[in-house]
Parts: C-alpha cells; structure tokens; sequence
C-alpha cells in the first residue's frame, strides 16, 4: 500500500495510513529521498500515528530515512508514535537516535520551522 | 474463532498478517494494549526471522491455560538452515543478516517466556509465552 506524501511549501509530509509490509516501507524511503530532490525540499515529516507496531525492519528504515533525506539537505522528523509502540520499542532495544522526533503533525512542522529560522536559509539550498 | 491458528509465512506481506492475526487472538485473553503491542512485534520479528533465514516457514499462535494463568503461545517453526550457535545468536549486538541483531535477543525481551531449539540443515523452532498479568 503506498504512502501518499503532500508537498506542504518547502515540506514533505507522509502520511502512513495503515500497516507497511517491508517493500511498502522501502518504496516510501526511495520515493522520499527523491521528492526531496524533486520538490527542493527542506523538510520532511512521517507521519506514523497509524502504525500499531513498529518492529526492528520499521524502525531501522525511519532512520535511514532521516539519514538519507539529510544527505539530500532535508530535516526529518518522525510523529505520531503511539504510547505502546514506543513502550515495544524500548523493549525490543530500538532507538531512533539522531531523528527528530515530535508528538503530532503540528509539532513537527513548527520543529521544522524552528530549525529552518535557527539554520538559516541559505545553508544547504545548494543540494538538490 | 478457534483457539489455535497457524499461518504459512514466506513473504513481506505474510508478516503483516501473522502480527495482525495473532493480535486478535491474543486480544480474546483479555490482554492490554500495551502487552498485545509486544505479542504483535513479537510475532513481527519472528516472522521475519523465517522470511529472512529459511524463506519459509510457519507461526502458530495459541491460547495457554497453566493452572489459573491464562496466555498465549507463539511457535514459529522452519525448516530453514538452523543457527550453529544459539547462545551467540542471542547475544548483544549479534547478526548474520547485516540487521539490527535484535531479532531474537529482543524478541525474548518482550515475552515472558522464551525457548529455541536448533539444529544445523534441519531446522529452527522458537516457542515464546506471554501470561496475563
């Protein structure tokens, strides 16, 4: 099942509707790293409110998610996991470490914001 | 619904079903939210550990009644390579498959329960239990 991703001005915003089988979530990733590019993206959010488990393979692709999109000058900020997800996260052992992480969509895209005003414009407007 | 249900897993998408199916059931113990979020990922990363090591395979889930506590059995059962050594497998930091190496180390952190047996060319069987609190 495909994740429709929304250009929101100079942001991404994916938004995962129902469980992802592994190739769902590699055809998100690709499709992010190259709207990235694409849309001359400053941000992206995914959205996983949706998601009522997020195992080792999930996990580990959110974050080479936000490690590729920010090779491609673009912040990533993971939303939405739910209480029980995260309370099986640490459990299993998982961390997102180094991603961004926000309670909903509306936290996201102010972090996001946040950090465009803290970094500056002009930074990373070369990639693309 | 019965008791008992067992599922083929050999692909991406038989992962999904087999979390999503052995939820349900788990959900008829009486389970909370957070404990039928551990059997699902359970069940996750063991399904995976078929479709990754030995391609194919089966999961059963069932109910399991010892005295008056009530729980669920998973089994997941392949006749896939076997591991050549259990206890590094489950050790910190261990993985064959260039993944996390949380497969089965972190699979038993999240039941209450948790046995493998393995034998090198025939096969692998992983039995893990979570009761009612």
């Amino acid at each position: 099942m495909a994740v429709p991703i929304l250009k929101q001005g100079n942001y991404l915003i994916a938004s995962i509707q129902a469980a992802l089988t592994d190739a769902d979530l590699f055809e998100l990733r690709n499709a992010l790293v190259t709207q990235v590019g694409r849309f001359r993206s400053r941000g992206v959010v995914v959205d996983v409110t949706a998601l009522d488990v997020m195992d080792s393979f999930a996990v580990r692709t959110l974050r080479d998610i936000a490690q590729m999109t920010r090779l491609r000058g673009a912040e990533t900020v993971i939303v939405g996991i739910q209480p029980e997800v995260a309370f099986a996260m640490v459990q299993l052992g998982l961390t997102l470490e180094e991603v961004a992480t926000a309670l909903d969509l509306e936290e996201g895209l102010a972090y996001l914001v946040e950090r465009s005003k803290r970094t500056g414009p002009e930074i990373g407007s070369h990639g693309g | 619904m019965a008791d008992e249900i067992v599922m083929d897993v050999s692909s991406d998408a038989d992962i999904v079903t087999a979390r999503q199916k052995g939820r349900e059931l788990a959900g008829r113990v009486g389970f909370s939210v957070t404990d039928l979020t551990l059997i699902a990922t359970a069940i996750s990363e063991l399904a995976r550990n078929i479709v990754l090591y030995a391609k194919h395979g089966a999961i059963a889930v069932s109910l399991a009644e010892h005295g008056y506590r009530r729980g669920i059995v998973i089994v997941a059962r392949d006749e896939g390579p076997g591991i050549p050594n259990v206890s590094q497998a489950l050790q910190d930091g261990y993985s064959t498959s260039g993944g996390l190496g949380l497969g089965l180390r972190g699979t038993r952190r999240l039941m209450d329960e948790f046995d493998i047996v393995s034998e090198v060319g025939k096969g692998t069987t992983v039995t893990v239990k979570k009761w009612l609190r």
